[in-house]
């Protein structure tokens, strides 16, 4: 789990292209959008190819997204239990 | 047909690791590779965008080529037209290659910049511009159909300033050539006169 | 100043190959949209409107090409041949050529096509239909996402008064692409059924491919049955967000208030709206609030997207075509797919195709890059 957040961190950073951010500026229950890393409409569905592409998790419904990308531990939690199903 | 006169107030390039403004360097680099360069020069430049990174190429040029005109530009009805030879094909060739990918996949963050007018909806953003937007594909610099575009937004008050030029980024190669055109300025709004600075090296 | 006229008009589409086969199909209320299941253009079925390929290399033969054209350019073609032949016009340094599209070959980036990379080059399309008809002047290329059409037509105007051209020929187009679907499909905005803008239900986009030309001139001589004249054109930039649209609709309601104010007409005096509707919840959400800020609401309104789906840069020309033949005809066509109002604002959708009789219509888009234009016609000899 702890390797698993770690790993989303240099993703997110990695594939949305955030600028001078490093993985430990990144905590746990950060909130990814508005306030926290202001990630935007763009970034959520970028999130969503990379949970297909990346973790082979398809979304039903792109609206869970909210849910899902509040933070990495929520983004995590979510793989976890959804992996390989 | 308009008989008003009208005047080049300032201009830009990008070329050969280089910014400038009105002829002269602004910025300089030795990096070769683009992407090193233009953001050494948003640094240097201090353009305030944190968006700047999640550009494509294209809009990183447009960005900062737009910039240094408009950062202390106080009139907001300033109509943007741009031109270039490659569209945003860069990007275009980036997302036609995940495609084909053994796995295939599309980002949607690569997707939406293969469009040439992003770049301007990336300045209308920055600079608070709620104008007039037009983006032309032509094989070279064609400074006429600039001119005469220019002018018209002018003349029929559309826009109080117009930002024209060229905007190109093409297999890591990049050029731009951007300028004002208001009512008042140094040069003559002329054909002869765009294709020259145009030209100034 | 001079006034300038829409005049002869072509659309290649679903329907078949000329305008008349669409408003014939439109008229019946019948969508050129259904569902394809081929693994080589998307990953799952998808709904769209697509030309015959063997149909429209027929039609291209008739033209006798000396040299090869890739299947945007024999749309294209097919479509501004019927237009410059009707018009009569020699092509001398003062008719103009304006290209809308979006994409142009960008099929030729796909590995198995056979046409150069080149090719891809927009100016590389401009030079294969300014030779192919022997214009006089390089053509403009205009790209600017799902506004691109209408722009054209502004464009045209602009050309016109500023003194540079007496006529110019719009001809716009693009191709359905895995290039396309796959980035709308990444955008979750594809519906696997046929669109319903403004509607409650309204799940998404459809594309559609399309070949659209007409005529913009300033003779009144030159002038199609259905010839309108343009009173009023803008443009604005939401200057907020490069794929979502505005949520106060400000670059569509500037456009709107800008395009009166210079067609020197209200509200009440618009007879018909022909909105941009892709059927997305953002965009036509966006648009309700644009349409009422600017007082339009009453105003008898479609969107053609549940007949042609979103034509990209071929949308705003031939909707504004349809818009033309709907005056000449005095008929307000369905909006295609709509049941109940899903936007929160009042809105007058047309729910059944209708004989009335109306002199004036409005034609918007909004796009990617937070572009909005608005643009307003007026039936000839009022």
């Amino acid at each position: 789990m702890t390797d698993l957040k770690k790993e989303l961190k240099g993703k997110i950073i990695q594939q949305l292209n955030l600028e001078d951010v490093s993985i430990e500026q990144i905590a746990d229950n950060d909130p990814l959008f508005g306030e926290g890393l202001g990630l935007d409409s763009i970034d959520a569905l970028e999130l969503i190819v990379m949970l297909d592409k990346d973790y082979g998790i398809k979304l039903a419904d792109p609206k869970e997204g909210r849910k899902i990308f509040e933070s990495v531990e929520t983004m995590a939690a979510y793989i976890s239990a959804h992996k390989g199903a | 047909m308009s008989t008003e006169n009208f005047h080049i107030e300032s201009y830009s390039q990008i070329r050969n690791q280089s910014v400038s403004l009105n002829g002269e360097t602004i910025f300089k680099s030795a990096e070769t590779e683009f992407n090193a360069f233009i953001k050494s020069a948003y640094k240097t430049l201090d353009t305030q965008y944190p968006k700047f990174f999640k550009m494509d190429q294209l809009s990183k040029l447009a960005l900062i080529a737009s910039d240094i005109l408009l950062k202390t530009e106080t009139d907001k009805n300033v109509a943007l037209v741009l031109s270039n030879r490659a569209s945003s094909l860069d990007t275009d060739r980036k997302h036609q290659a995940s495609l084909q990918e053994q796995e295939p996949y599309a980002s949607p963050a690569v997707f939406v910049y293969t469009l040439p007018n992003i770049c301007l909806g990336e300045i209308s953003i920055k600079n608070g511009l709620l104008s007039e937007n037009s983006f032309f594909i032509f094989d070279t610099f064609n400074a006429e159909y600039l001119q005469i575009y220019a002018e018209h937004l002018l003349s029929t008050q559309k826009a109080k300033k117009v930002l024209c030029g060229w905007v190109d980024f093409d297999n890591g190669k990049y050029d731009a050539f951007l300028y004002v055109v208001a009512k008042n300025g140094i040069f003559a709004h002329s054909k002869k006169e765009i294709n020259r600075l145009y030209k100034t090296e | 100043m001079d006034n300038v006229f829409l005049s002869y008009n072509n659309i290649v589409s679903a329907y078949g190959f000329d305008t008349n086969a669409a408003i014939e199909s439109i008229k019946k209320e019948e969508s050129g949209l259904k569902v394809f299941d081929d693994s080589k253009i998307l990953s799952h079925p998808f709904c769209a409107s697509m030309i015959n390929s063997v149909k429209l290399f027929e039609a291209y033969q008739q033209l006798q090409p000396k040299e090869r054209h890739t299947r945007l350019e024999q749309l294209l073609l097919v479509s501004l041949s019927q237009v410059i032949k009707e018009s009569k016009l020699e092509l001398t340094e003062r008719v103009g050529l304006i290209i809308s599209t979006t994409k142009g070959n960008i099929d030729v980036l796909e590995a198995q096509n056979t046409f150069p990379e080149d090719r891809a080059y927009l100016g590389e399309l401009g030079k294969q239909i300014k030779a192919f008809f022997g214009f006089h002047n390089e053509a403009i290329v205009l790209s600017n996402a799902c506004v691109s059409g209408v722009l054209a037509i502004s464009v045209a105007k602009r050309f016109i008064r500023q003194g540079r051209f007496d006529h110019v020929f719009v001809v716009g187009g693009d191709l359905v692409t895995p290039f396309i679907l796959s980035g709308f499909d990444a955008f979750q905005a594809l519906s696997a059924e046929p669109c319903r803008p403004f509607c409650n239900t309204r799940a998404g986009i459809n594309i559609g491919e399309l070949g659209a030309s007409i005529l913009v001139t300033k003779e009144d001589t030159r002038l199609a049955p259905e010839s309108v004249l343009i009173l009023g054109d803008a443009s604005s930039n939401d200057a907020n967000h490069i794929s979502g649209p505005s949520r106060t609709g400000e670059g569509l309601f500037k456009s709107l208030r800008l395009a009166m104010e210079e067609a020197g007409l209200t509200a009440d005096d618009i007879d018909y709206i022909s909105a941009h509707g892709t059927a997305t919840q953002f965009n036509d959400e966006m648009e309700a609030i644009a349409f009422n800020r600017a007082g339009l609401q009453q105003v008898p309104m479609n969107s053609l997207k549940g007949y042609f789906g979103h034509t990209l840069g071929a949308s705003g020309l031939v909707e504004t075509i349809i818009g033309m033949h709907s005056l000449h005809q005095n008929v307000l066509f369905a909006s295609k797919g709509f049941k109940a109002l899903g936007v929160s604002e009042p809105l007058n959708i047309i729910e059944k195709t209708t004989s009335k009789k109306i002199n004036t219509f409005l034609k918007t888009a909004s796009g990617f890059g937070g572009c909005n234009t608005a643009a307003i016609f007026q039936k000839v000899g009022l």
